[in-house]
């Protein structure tokens, strides 16, 4: 991206154009640009079609709280016992049928 | 000023323009990087549309709810911890607190941390402390997380490194010897790059970033190749983004080539076609601004050139877009009009697959 300070750069990006990371979809649509080389509108589609809905849902808050939360794969406010950090990444993982570093080597230190 | 359109120069300055001007500058900034690149300049629709991007009263832009795209970052976290120096805002936070603010406060797609240096070089003596900070943070960070940094050979070079200063050496005429120091240089660094790499692949490292690559040339951008390459060998499951310093590859060395492509004056629609071939995931392009000009010949200008990438790029395209590049002005708080106009501009004009 660039640096700037952290509300006129990055902060003025995402608000105008970004996904909204875990607040929506965004998260689960980069992992498809980082593990897949997916262009921006293919890389949504995958993800849609993973979870069901609509691309336009992708990145609307309504819709996406109750999707993260009801697949338990990380929401952006604190519920304790919710899956976060490592957990969210190893259920997001299966869900996008993809590999992430961090899970392999967390699988592997527990032997699966 | 009623007739007259907000905009900015360069540098930032607010200057209120006729739109006519705005206009002849959309016009001048299209023209010039279609003739120094070879590519398309933009369309009359898509000069119609940037310049009601720029015209747009209103403070803050954005793309329509659909457009949105993915958005990387060389560290932005650590804005919140660092000095002046990084337009940091030396909030007292660890660095995990940083990353963990930047997902959940700002929303941001992907987080990622670096060297406070931000050059791999002096990662290096310190491996075993960045691998531990990155191996804690991704236990409890969700978002897709990069290590980034700059290849910058500059740093090889003396005083600062082991090796002869081309720079140097080439005004005194002694060309042979500038062209060797950097030819030993570029093996250095890929080694160092490639040994990072491992060492952040092995604590599960989802990401990592090379970023503002070839700072000092084709050389530079040659062992950012070579160690892409390497790395995609021996850690396929590790993401790579490898970012550009500049829209244009400088030859500080003149004969490097990878694949056979010469690397020297490569502009970004052909700066991404190698580092696709180097096995890259993701691309950003960096284009020039020249902070005499205005933001509408600045932002033209780069929507120009990232239009021309993104439709010949087979991997996802995010164009760098901090304070002085691409539209960006060259001002360390970057208002909020300008960042936003280049956001929306870059995203709906030039297709930008992420920022």
């Amino acid at each position: 991206m660039g640096t700037g300070d952290i509300f006129g750069m990055p902060t003025a990006h995402i608000l105008a154009s970004a996904m909204g990371g875990i607040r929506t979809a965004g998260d689960l649509v980069a992992w498809m640009q980082m593990t897949r080389k997916m262009k921006i509108d293919e890389a949504k589609t995958y993800v849609a079609d993973k979870l069901g809905i609509d691309v336009i849902a992708l990145t609307d808050e309504e819709i996406m709280r109750q999707v993260r939360e009801d697949l338990d794969i990380g929401i952006i406010t604190s519920v304790s016992g919710s899956a976060k950090g490592i957990v969210a990444k190893w259920k997001i993982a299966e869900l996008l049928d993809i590999e992430i570093n961090s899970v392999n080597l967390l699988k592997s230190k527990l032997g699966i | 000023m009623t007739n007259k359109i907000m905009c900015r120069m360069g540098d930032g300055e607010r200057v209120w323009l006729p739109s006519e001007q705005v206009k002849e500058d959309i016009l001048r900034g299209t023209q010039d990087a279609a003739e120094r690149a070879h590519i398309p300049e933009l369309t009359s629709e898509d000069g119609e549309r940037l310049f009601d991007i720029i015209a747009d009263p209103s403070k803050v832009v954005s793309v329509e709810p659909g457009e949105e795209v993915i958005v990387t970052d060389d560290a932005a976290s650590m804005l919140f911890y660092a000095d002046q120096e990084n337009s940091g805002q030396g909030i007292p936070m660890s660095r995990t607190q940083s990353l963990l603010a930047y997902e959940r406060a700002c929303a941001a797609d992907t987080i990622s941390i670096g060297h406070t240096d931000y050059s791999y070089k002096q990662v290096k003596p310190i491996i075993n402390y960045e691998t531990q900070e990155y191996y804690n943070a991704s236990q409890v960070t969700t978002a897709p997380f990069f290590y980034g940094s700059q290849p910058n050979m500059g740093l090889y070079f003396q005083p600062d490194g082991p090796y002869p200063n081309p720079a140097e050496l080439l005004p005194e005429g002694k060309i042979s010897q500038a062209l060797e120091a950097q030819e030993i240089a570029l093996e250095h660094l890929a080694d160092d790059l490639v040994y990072i790499g491992k060492r952040m692949n092995a604590v599960g490292c989802e990401g990592f970033n090379f970023d503002t690559a070839a700072s000092a040339g084709d050389a530079d951008f040659k062992a950012t190749l070579k160690a892409v390459s390497k790395l995609k060998e021996v850690a396929p499951g590790m993401s790579i983004e490898v970012g550009m310093s500049s829209e244009f590859v400088m030859g500080m060395h003149g004969d490097m080539t990878y694949n056979g492509k010469r690397l020297a004056g490569l502009y970004p629609h052909e700066q991404v076609k190698v580092v696709e071939e180097a096995g890259a995931d993701i691309f950003g392009p960096a284009i020039n601004v020249n902070t005499s000009e205005s933001i509408p010949w600045n932002l033209s200008r780069a929507v120009t050139f990232v239009k021309a990438t993104v439709a010949v790029a087979e991997i996802p395209v995010h164009p760098n877009v901090g304070m002085g590049v691409c539209g960006v002005p060259m001002f360390e708080v970057p208002p909020v009009d300008a960042v936003t106009r280049a956001s929306k501009s870059l995203v709906q004009i030039g297709k930008a697959d992420g920022l």
